[in-house]
């Protein structure tokens, strides 16, 4: 869509988007190119010479056992985290979608824990995991479970994988709650009035029609988990222990800046990249579908 | 609601009350911590009621910070948190507003292009460009200030989005009218378009000012100078003291602290907040 009326100048323009243009290109753009030249190219420890290699650094990547690893552990945390986020934000809103009386209060009880940074998540849940003194460490030591996430790599993981999806939570219960509300009434009723229970009613006729709502978010939600939970991991369990919890964002940084792996660090920021385009095309593609202006 | 089942109704509000529960529970118990004494935490599991060391454990972070993590004030790590998200949030809407006015009124050479490259931040976080990143702003020398903390945040695709699908819905009679009536440009954008714009701003400005006060990857690399930190990068510091056990009642107060200016704001413009979120979505 465009205007049809437009103003005639050919200064003023360029000088509008100038601040916006300069600090994306200084700061996005030109990182973002080295970081695909680095990838191909190798260079000693001193910077002196440098030369390209092809695809070196990606197959140094793909034959490392520890990079495998840490795909495999990524996808499992985001996989978990998007699914109880989900599941949890789904519950939530349909059952706010019923009541009447205090939904406005409920809302806000429910909505609070988004403004959270994840760092700050992760630190509220070591107190409350921690092994000493953490009242859910001591109630899983009570039902003869050993909780210690400084030395079980799965406690770990599910540490940060249950501070992570409890901020998501409140996202993904807005969404399906406006998701809910835009459903017609009138096909509800009209089933109701064939006889359908509620149940039946909501996997017959509520949960297909949420599908657009359920997929964007699960599409965010994996956004979220890959890339925005780097603070998370880096405050509570620095990847650690042995790696359990070194998801590819922590990876790419560890390697980077801690590890000063200049190459094997670019082919890992490429390869993030791949990811973050693929999943925006895939996000931006299906809302060009859905929104109607 | 479509018939009347009290049973269902009850058990909606059942769920909901659990739910909230639960959210509320990490913070609760957090709250519970930051007033407690340090040997408060001897007893096994920690106590779940407030004890009575509010102000002390509050007034020793703010003051003077946790002595085995360098005892660094959280004070003005706050102030600095502040001086971020402020930065970021106005930095942000102000450089979005005015490219996304030339790109919906003005027609002009490369215009599709700029699009396109202002697009393509939306696929390359921090997280994706680290080192050339850290670097670029090395050589610009912006280590460890305010600019470096926030400049190279302040590019906004989705900001830029938000305001070009705004503009594309504000009526073209406006400008036809205004152009009959000799506004320039700048006339137009500053009487018309920007008091059109007002609650699309406030909107903005809630979920950027979170976004800026919770960064954490960014403020981690370029500010090494502690005169710089921020608060959600203090606390790391205190959680991972190497040699000691975190002092939890001051690690948690400083918790309290880090997370009550966002959710403050979440909770006061919640309208606002919830029109921010499912805009800039779209």
């Amino acid at each position: 869509m465009e205007k049809r009326v437009t103003f005639r100048n050919l200064l003023v323009p360029y000088l509008l988007v100038a601040a916006q243009l300069a600090v994306t290109l200084v700061f996005f753009i030109w990182p973002a190119a080295q970081a695909v030249r680095q990838s191909v190219i190798s260079e000693d420890a001193f910077g002196l010479s440098q030369h390209f290699v092809w695809l070196d650094n990606f197959k140094r990547l793909f034959g490392d056992p520890l990079y495998l690893h840490s795909i495999e552990i990524s996808l499992l945390f985001s996989a978990a985290v998007a699914g109880i986020s989900m599941a949890t934000g789904l519950l939530f809103a349909t059952a706010a979608d019923r009541v009447l009386r205090g939904a406005a209060l409920y809302k806000t009880m429910l909505v609070w824990p988004y403004a959270l940074a994840p760092a700050i998540a992760g630190v509220l849940w070591l107190l409350l995991f921690n092994p000493t003194i953490g009242i859910l460490a001591y109630a899983l030591h009570r039902l003869g479970y050993g909780w210690n996430q400084l030395l079980n790599g799965n406690d770990a993981m599910v540490l940060i994988i249950v501070a992570a999806a409890w901020k998501q939570v409140s996202y993904n219960f807005l969404f399906f709650l406006a998701g809910l509300q835009a459903i017609p009434r009138s096909l509800v009723e009209a089933a109701a009035i064939d006889g359908a229970r509620p149940l039946k009613r909501f996997w017959t006729i509520v949960f297909p029609l949420l599908s657009p709502t359920s997929f964007f978010l699960l599409v965010v939600n994996l956004v979220y988990a890959f890339f925005d939970t780097f603070g998370l991991v880096h405050a509570t369990t620095e990847g650690g222990p042995a790696q359990a919890t070194a998801i590819l964002v922590f990876k790419v940084y560890r390697d980077g800046v801690i590890g000063l792996d200049l190459g094997g660090s670019a082919a890992q920021s490429v390869v993030l990249m791949v990811i973050v385009g693929l999943l925006t095309v895939v996000q931006f593609r299906f809302i060009e579908k859905r929104v109607v202006y | 609601m479509v018939e009347s089942r009290p049973l269902l109704t009850l058990f909606s509000h059942g769920v909901l009350i659990l739910g909230a529960a639960v959210l509320f529970l990490p913070l609760w118990v957090a709250f519970v911590a930051s007033t407690l004494s340090a040997p408060d935490f001897n007893q096994i599991p920690m106590p779940l009621l407030p004890g009575g060391h509010f102000w002390e454990n509050y007034t020793t972070v703010l003051t003077q910070g946790v002595k085995s993590s360098g005892g660094l004030p959280v004070g003005p790590m706050m102030l600095n948190s502040l001086i971020m998200a402020l930065t970021i949030a106005i930095g942000k809407i102000a450089i979005s507003l005015l490219s996304a006015y030339a790109i919906v009124y003005f027609r002009f050479p490369m215009r599709k292009l700029i699009f396109w490259i202002i697009f393509a931040t939306l696929m390359l976080p921090v997280e994706v460009r680290i080192l050339p990143t850290y670097k670029v702003a090395a050589d610009l020398g912006l280590l460890n200030s305010y600019t470096g903390l926030t400049l190279p945040l302040i590019a906004s695709a989705t900001a830029t989005f938000l305001f070009r699908q705004h503009f594309l819905t504000v009526p073209e009679e406006l400008l036809e009218a205004a152009r009959l009536d000799g506004a320039g440009p700048w006339r137009f954008f500053r009487d018309i378009l920007l008091p059109l714009s007002r609650t699309n701003i406030a909107a903005l400005f809630v979920i950027l000012f979170i976004y800026g006060w919770n960064q954490y990857l960014w403020p981690l690399l370029v500010t090494t100078d502690p005169a710089y930190s921020t608060i959600v990068i203090g606390i790391q510091r205190m959680v991972t003291v190497a040699d000691a056990t975190p002092q939890w009642h001051l690690v948690m107060a400083t918790a309290v602290l880090a997370l009550l200016p966002p959710v403050v704001v979440v909770v006061l413009m919640q309208r606002l907040f919830v029109k921010g979120l499912v805009e800039t979505e779209k």
